[in-house]
């Protein structure tokens, strides 16, 4: 892949979708162990909204599909995820815009995405936050000089699954301190399942 | 899962629709929102009060939207935040001119959601202010983390701060009394029992048969000790020592909630807050005011929060002062 379109964006977000739809029960069990239980519910009504605004509209850039991405998120998901997943798409499309979506601006966005994340939801890297495995994705990018869907999916698996030995200090799991270890982050496993979506469109090409 | 719902989809929809047409005199949904303000909003040339989070917390918070309490509550879905675009729709439905005053119980996604509808009324020249209430001792407030959690003491600021806009004051002396209510006001529950999240069918946790668990939160999530159940009158201890050693009220005047986390007996609840008085008693305070009932629930959890206000001449006049929300009216 050289170039990311709107076809890739659009393939990324049903492969998301299609995933966190399957996975709705384990990860409102994962929330119910350490947070409040709505995780799977919520990011499943959201990529379902998603799916239906794709579905019905035509795009021209994929800035453009960031941005309903990103709006529907925000106003259908709730809780922290809808502003984190709804900031985080907001700053890509912000990137992205007018633009053809090469490796440098893919990465650029990321950037942009990491960082707005960041800042919406005060946390920083090793936290137990959905943060470690979007960090943890952007820097192989920035390492990389191209496309690479195995790297992607490696990095994010590991990010994720690291986070079950962190301590949560930011999040409903902070308030369980050391309870906390042993459990792996909801958050951080459903942007697992975004990458690993994602991975899936690069190592597919087109 | 055993529940009188019609399609746990549609419960914060559906009950919205019932809690509206229970009180057609004082309160309206906004249409095509889960937005849920007085009657008469915006009031003219007053300061306008929204408050709001998660369902299943009833009747926080759409209970308390009344005169002399808060103009508008936004119903998130069952313990998740609203979408700042709803919550966006109440700042812009009750801004008289004055400016709004958005009371946010700490967690997480609250406070980002607040905050994003906050930064877009600012960018349409609304004057928006935010305070956010931390009253659960039973978390550890602490800069490196999301800090304590908001609790049943929120419904102390919603009545006091909205009796000090409802008698004319400016945006910052409201908010300036909702944070002196928030200095001054801690809480701690414990629960016997789980509940279940409509859409999730099954309970957040399980406890034994003689188990209880302490420091809960009012999301079901897990609280800060696990143990076998105590009997009211150690509950009452426990909860009241560990607010005392987060903040002092010796020789002070009080405000007491002993507040049901939803399935709890009146009966206990009154059993509890009979222990609770005397012990207050016994340090030396002086108890000014009692509330006793359901007043920030958990579905239908078993157990109670109890929650202790310092309060001065300004905070005394404002809790006794009227207000028609229904779930407070005095």
């Amino acid at each position: 892949m050289e170039i990311f379109q709107v076809e890739h964006a659009r393939k990324w977000m049903k492969a998301t979708n299609e995933r966190i739809q399957e996975k709705k029960q384990e990860l409102t069990e994962l929330d119910q162990a350490i947070g409040d239980g709505d995780h799977g519910i919520n990011m499943a009504r959201g990529f379902r909204e998603v799916m239906t605004k794709l579905d019905g509209e035509t795009y021209q850039h994929v800035a453009d599909v960031m941005k309903d991405v990103a709006m529907t998120l925000m106003s259908k998901v709730g809780g922290a995820a809808g502003p984190l997943y709804g900031t985080a798409f907001l700053k890509l499309s912000m990137a992205f815009k007018g633009q053809d979506v090469d490796y440098p601006l893919f990465t650029k966005g990321m950037e942009d995405a990491v960082a707005g994340v960041k800042q919406r939801g005060k946390s920083e890297v090793g936290e137990k936050t959905l943060v470690d495995v979007w960090s943890a994705v952007l820097e192989k990018l920035q390492e990389n000089d191209h496309f690479d869907g195995s790297l992607m999916l490696d990095t994010a698996k590991a990010a994720m699954e690291n986070t079950k030995e962190t301590m949560a200090t930011k999040g409903r799991a902070a308030y369980l301190k050391e309870r906390s270890i042993g459990h792996l982050d909801p958050g951080s496993v459903s942007s697992f399942y975004l990458f690993e979506s994602l991975a899936g469109v690069i190592r597919e090409g087109v | 899962m055993k529940k009188i719902v019609n399609d746990p989809e549609r419960v914060v929809q559906d009950m919205i629709q019932g809690l509206v047409t229970a009180h057609p005199g004082s309160v309206k949904q906004l249409p095509d929102t889960t937005v849920i303000t007085r009657k008469d909003a915006p009031v003219s040339g007053k300061v306008g009060l929204v408050s709001g989070g998660g369902s299943g917390h009833e009747p926080a918070h759409a209970g308390y939207v009344g005169k002399g309490m808060l103009d508008a509550a936004v119903a998130g879905e069952v313990f998740t935040s609203p979408t700042p675009d709803q919550v966006l729709e109440a700042i812009k439905a009750v801004d008289s001119g004055a400016g709004v005053l958005l009371i946010i119980k700490n967690y997480t996604g609250d406070v980002m959601n607040f905050e994003m509808a906050a930064e877009m009324a600012e960018a349409e020249g609304i004057q928006v202010e935010k305070v956010v209430v931390n009253d659960d001792v039973a978390v550890e407030d602490s800069s490196f983390t999301s800090g304590r959690r908001g609790i049943a003491g929120t419904v102390f600021v919603h009545k006091i701060a909205g009796a000090m806009a409802e008698k004319g004051g400016s945006l910052q002396e409201v908010k300036a009394v909702a944070e002196k209510v928030i200095r001054n006001v801690r809480s701690m529950g414990v629960a016997t029992s789980p509940c279940t999240v409509p859409a999730a069918g099954k309970p957040s946790f399980e406890l034994a048969d003689d188990e209880m668990e302490v420091g809960i939160g009012i999301h079901g999530e897990p609280g800060i000790e696990r143990k076998k159940v105590a009997t009211a009158d150690e509950i009452a201890g426990e909860l009241t020592d560990k607010i005392f050693t987060d903040l002092d009220f010796a020789n002070s005047d009080v405000a007491v909630m002993i507040n049901g986390l939803g399935a709890t007996p009146e009966m206990e609840l009154y059993i509890v807050n009979g222990k609770v008085q005397a012990i207050l008693a016994d340090q030396g305070m002086n108890v000014y005011k009692t509330f006793v009932g359901e007043f920030m629930t958990s579905l239908e959890m078993a157990g109670c929060s109890v929650t202790l206000l310092k309060l001065d001449n300004q905070l005394k006049e404002l809790l006794d002062a009227p207000s028609t929300a229904p779930a407070f009216y005095s």
